[in-house]
């Protein structure tokens, strides 16, 4: 039988739900053996090739393109988890959320104390750039989560336990120290 | 004097003195009922509702009910426990907290209960709203994206002549609690910390303060909030 | 400025309890409570600013800000937009050059939304300067709004005859109709003033509430309290200085019964107060009036004036030594929840108006930590007419279970909207041919608080039986969209109304709202119907009626009328956000200068 895939992404992240990921230290070993990685940073594969598993996504959505990857990673996974904080409630990328996107980009670009090369005055416009949201969206609030991992990050042995769980499909167990929002 | 009475919470048999709040009766007879606006030494306000039980059947808050002889209480029903954990959730999508950039992290109590209640993520959707952060007074800063408007503050922390620092503003969804710039003025960093220590979140920030304990030594970092009153 | 600050803070004896009164006459004065005047009052009356800003920015007719030289309130609840409010609010804007919520650059007209008036069979009505206008058209509101620009008086400005019975008497002189549709054998049995006292203070404080307690009144304001047990638990506290209180602040959106008797009949309330003063030994009586309310003062004074005249109020009254008793009238400043009866009291000691915890009831300690008792305005009316006719009469009357009769308040889709004494029992099918209404397609019994009913109940009896009601009846046709006209509008009034103390009531009608919202812009699924039922079980949890109510609508909506909700709601999948990918980009882009790339 083939080992069931794994899939994560960070998107309005920081990469350190992914660094408590490589966390759970020679465990690392373990879960190769259990899982089979498919599109990931871990890996490096790019674009999904097949239909996974389980998928990890850290960070909320800011930007179009997060939206996009969110919902491919929906569709290409059966299992969807929101791993951390700013997949969960936004996180500090959402701390711009009450205030007007317009405003944000203008001081970010414009008129903030530290735009000083900036000398043509000009929001970023490429096409090729995603476009930003109106506020940082919880992944919830876009696409169905099936579970969530809290924590900043979530602690190494949480996402650990949590894989081996659905992988193995045995009961899990979370002591109350590895339930945290920091 | 107060006579003992006795009375029932989820089938154990309780003793108490008449009158005294359920809270504290239950927490006598190593049972906890999670609060979040009630503070010792302070008139209960029953605005959080967290502390709902059933009384003979019907909806009271503990913190305000006084024990009487023979009364059946509800706690820990599944029930009752839905309802905390969506007040918690409703003060987690309505304010804006963010808690690993909050300086009470580790220490605060709606962070622990929602701990202990298992919220991995709040069932309603977040609001994000455009909260200030008032800084301008000398020994305290009033962030009002960790409000979550329990009025321990403004009913704790008064001058000599008994007026608030504190005061609630506006009503409903727009509910503020502002600090009096008169009184705050003037206010000692005495003072300053015992606003701090008596809100809950991290809404009142002694300045100058940040980070002084290493995660894991924290309050509620190892065990649940209540747990001290169970193992009791 | 004609009175100095500190003169009328001195006329209240610079007491923080009457800060409602100093506050009213302060906004009288100026227009407005001015930032900078807070710390002076504040100062003079012994709080903080922070704790004198608490109660001024609870109430809705207190402003901070200048409100303009005329200002309009106009009305938002479900009956007024059923009788066109959106197009005369749009006149308003188009003529006046300003939106509302707002005051126009030349400071001449400020235009505000309020919440339910009273006037609900005679929308759409807005309050000016303190002066009701009724069946507003767009017409009208050019022709007001040309009379302001011209400088004229607001009550130059009616162009109609005054209303009925008192409304035209020279003390009030407002356009307002009493629609006194029906006149039942209680409240508009003949009235002479003191028949009633005179029968108690024949009797002993104990035969007197005896006498109440044999005649099964219950509390007319809407949740049906025996009247005379609530005096007798009155009697036993243990402090001898109680108080009456007469709610007259009837917020409840379709009720404005209580108007109607204190325009026809203010001395029979008045008179039912001190009844109860002799029952249960107190000295001191207040009227708690709705702001809105507050064209009637000087009728109401005057009232109380000729009630001392004739010894029927002040000391040794109805010829009794030693009964002293007298009223005076608190008026609110616009907020629903001080019917709650522990949040009037609040209120009428100057403070926000939120509800208390109970125990202590207000029977207990209530106004200024005494016993006192709250009924309300129909409530006292039958008092007095149950003293002078004998509670075995008031029993003729009505159910087994429901004695005597009940004030309704009606509007909606009928003919004959108004004000109908009838007796308890009747099916509302029975009301809806009295008022002449057609097509009915579901019915608001007790208004938001109350329940939406459907035709197949229409044979449900008026009753604490079976549909207990404070008197407000609403009825909708079927050309209504219940959910999107009706249901949206109470559960916003809900949201506006919140104290704002409890965190139940403060923030889940909110997300109720937006859950409605999201089915009726067609992003909703099963699941949000199930959600709505589900989370509005938290508000049970809340302090006061005001919470446990505030899913009323929703709730009793899906209950009834599901297939309304299962209209809307997409059948093709069972989860959807309603998130919108080209609506969340468009500001960015706008922003950058670049066109959405979806």
């Amino acid at each position: 039988m083939s080992k069931p895939v794994l899939a994560t992404t960070s998107l309005a992240g920081c990469f350190g739900c992914h660094m408590s990921l490589l966390d759970i230290d020679d465990r690392i070993l373990d879960l190769i053996e259990l899982v089979e990685f498919n599109k990931s940073p871990i890996d490096d594969i790019k674009t999904f090739t097949k239909q996974c598993d389980i998928g990890l996504i850290e960070g909320g959505c800011c930007n179009s393109e997060n939206v996009h990857v969110l919902k491919d990673f929906r569709k290409h996974c059966n299992i969807l988890i929101s791993l951390g904080e700013c997949a969960i409630m936004g996180g500090l990328p959402a701390m711009r959320n009450g205030i007007p996107i317009k405003e944000c980009l203008r001081e970010a670009y414009l008129t903030g104390p530290s735009v000083t090369a900036n000398t043509e005055h000009i929001i970023p416009n490429d096409p090729e750039l995603p476009m930003m949201l109106d506020k940082v969206y919880p992944c919830q609030e876009i696409v169905k989560i099936d579970y969530y991992l809290p924590g900043c990050p979530p602690r190494a042995d949480l996402i650990w336990e949590t894989l081996v769980a659905l992988i193995k499909g045995t009961e899990i167990n979370l002591p109350y120290e590895v339930i945290k929002f920091d | 004097m107060s006579e003992k009475i006795n009375f029932i919470i989820d089938g154990k048999e309780c003793q108490s003195e008449e009158g005294k709040y359920l809270v504290d009766a239950a927490k006598e007879n190593g049972i906890y009922i999670p609060t979040l606006c009630n503070y010792e030494g302070l008139k209960p306000k029953g605005s959080c509702r967290i502390c709902t039980v059933k009384i003979n059947g019907r909806f009271a808050t503990a913190c305000t009910s006084p024990v009487h002889d023979g009364m059946n209480i509800e706690n820990e029903t599944e029930e009752l426990k839905d309802m905390r954990k969506q007040i918690i959730e409703l003060l987690f999508v309505s304010g804006n907290h963010f808690c690993p950039a909050c300086e009470k992290s580790g220490n605060c109590e709606l962070q622990a209960l929602a701990y202990r209640f298992k919220m991995m993520a709040p069932r309603f959707p977040f609001a994000f709203p455009n909260k200030e952060i008032d800084a301008s007074h000398p020994k305290i800063i009033k962030d009002q994206n960790r409000c979550i408007l329990c009025k321990r503050c403004i009913r704790g922390i008064k001058d000599e002549e008994g007026k608030s620092y504190f005061a609630y503003q506006n009503r409903g969804k727009d509910s503020l609690v502002v600090v009096d710039r008169k009184l705050a003025a003037e206010m000692t960093a005495e003072k300053a910390q015992q606003a701090m220590d008596i809100c809950p979140v991290g809404s009142i920030i002694v300045r100058e303060k940040g980070w002084d304990t290493p995660i894991g030594d924290r309050k509620y970092d190892k065990a649940p909030i209540g747990s001290d009153i169970e193992n009791n | 400025m004609k009175t100095s600050i500190s003169n009328i803070i001195d006329r209240y004896g610079n007491d923080p309890v009457r800060l409602m009164d100093i506050l009213l006459d302060i906004q009288d004065e100026i227009g407005y409570i001015p930032e900078e005047i807070n710390q002076k009052i504040a100062d003079q009356v012994g709080i903080s600013k922070a704790e004198l800003v608490e109660t001024v920015s609870f109430y809705h007719f207190f402003s901070d800000k200048p409100l303009g030289k005329y200002t309009v309130y106009l009305n938002n609840s479900v009956t007024a937009e059923m009788m066109g409010r959106e197009k005369v609010k749009q006149t308003f804007e188009e003529e006046a050059g300003v939106t509302f919520g707002n005051v126009s650059s030349d400071g001449l007209i400020g235009l505000f939304d309020t919440s339910c008036i009273g006037m609900c069979d005679q929308e759409p009505a807005a309050i000016i300067n303190g002066v009701v206008f009724n069946n507003l058209t767009p017409f009208r509101v050019k022709e007001i709004v040309n009379s302001m620009r011209e400088g004229e008086a607001i009550t130059e400005m009616f162009k109609q005859n005054y209303g009925d019975g008192n409304n035209s008497s020279e003390l009030v002189k407002a356009v307002v109709s009493n629609n006194l549709r029906r006149k039942g054998p209680v409240i508009w049995d003949p009235y002479t003033p003191g028949e009633g006292l005179q029968k108690a203070v024949s009797m002993d404080p104990s035969q007197l509430i005896e006498e109440i307690k044999n005649s099964n009144l219950r509390g007319r304001g809407g949740a049906g309290f025996p009247t005379g047990l609530k005096w007798e638990f009155c009697t036993k506290a243990k402090e001898t200085e109680r108080y009456i209180f007469c709610n007259a602040d009837e917020g409840e959106p379709g009720t404005f019964k209580d108007r109607v008797i204190l325009t026809e009949l203010p001395k029979m309330v008045f008179e039912g107060m001190a009844i109860a003063a002799y029952a249960v030994g107190a000295k001191q009586g207040v009227l708690y009036v709705r702001y809105e309310y507050k064209y009637l003062k000087k009728h109401l004074e005057n009232a109380l004036e000729e009630l001392r005249k004739e010894r029927l109020l002040g000391k040794n009254i109805a010829g009794k030594k030693g009964f002293d008793f007298d009223i005076r009238i608190q008026y609110g400043a616009g907020a629903y929840v001080c019917g709650e009866e522990s949040a009037l009291i609040e209120s009428a000691e100057g403070k926000r108006g939120e509800p208390r915890d109970r125990p202590p009831f207000p029977v207990d300690k209530g106004y200024l930590g005494k016993p006192t008792i709250v009924n309300n305005v129909e409530t006292l009316a039958k008092v007095t007419k149950i003293l002078k006719n004998g509670s075995e009469w008031f029993n003729t009357l009505g159910t087994k279970e429901s004695t005597g009769t009940k004030l309704m308040s009606i509007s909606g889709d009928c003919r004959y909207p108004g004000v109908y004494e009838i007796e308890w029992g009747h099916s509302i099918y029975d009301i809806l041919e009295m008022v002449g209404a057609e097509d009915v397609q579901a019915v608001q019994v007790g208004g938001p608080s109350g329940t939406l009913i459907g035709p197949n109940q229409l044979p449900r009896s008026l009753g604490y039986e079976d549909l207990g009601t404070g008197g407000a009846l609403i009825i909708f046709s079927e050309s209504r969209d219940l959910l999107k006209e009706v249901v949206m509008n109470y559960t916003e009034f809900f949201i506006e109304e919140s104290c704002g103390s409890c965190s139940t009531c403060r923030n889940m009608p909110v997300l109720l709202r937006d859950k409605l919202q999201k089915i009726l812009d067609g992003h909703g699924v099963v699941q949000d119907i199930d959600d709505l039922l589900e989370w509005s079980k938290t508000l049970k949890i809340s302090r006061c009626g005001l919470g446990h109510t505030a899913a009323n609508p929703i709730v009793t909506s899906i209950l009834n009328f599901r297939h309304l909700y299962e209209k809307r709601v997409l059948r093709d999948r069972e989860f959807e956000t309603g998130f919108n990918l080209a609506d969340s980009v468009r500001e960015s882009c706008e922003a950058a200068g670049r066109t959405a790339n979806i």
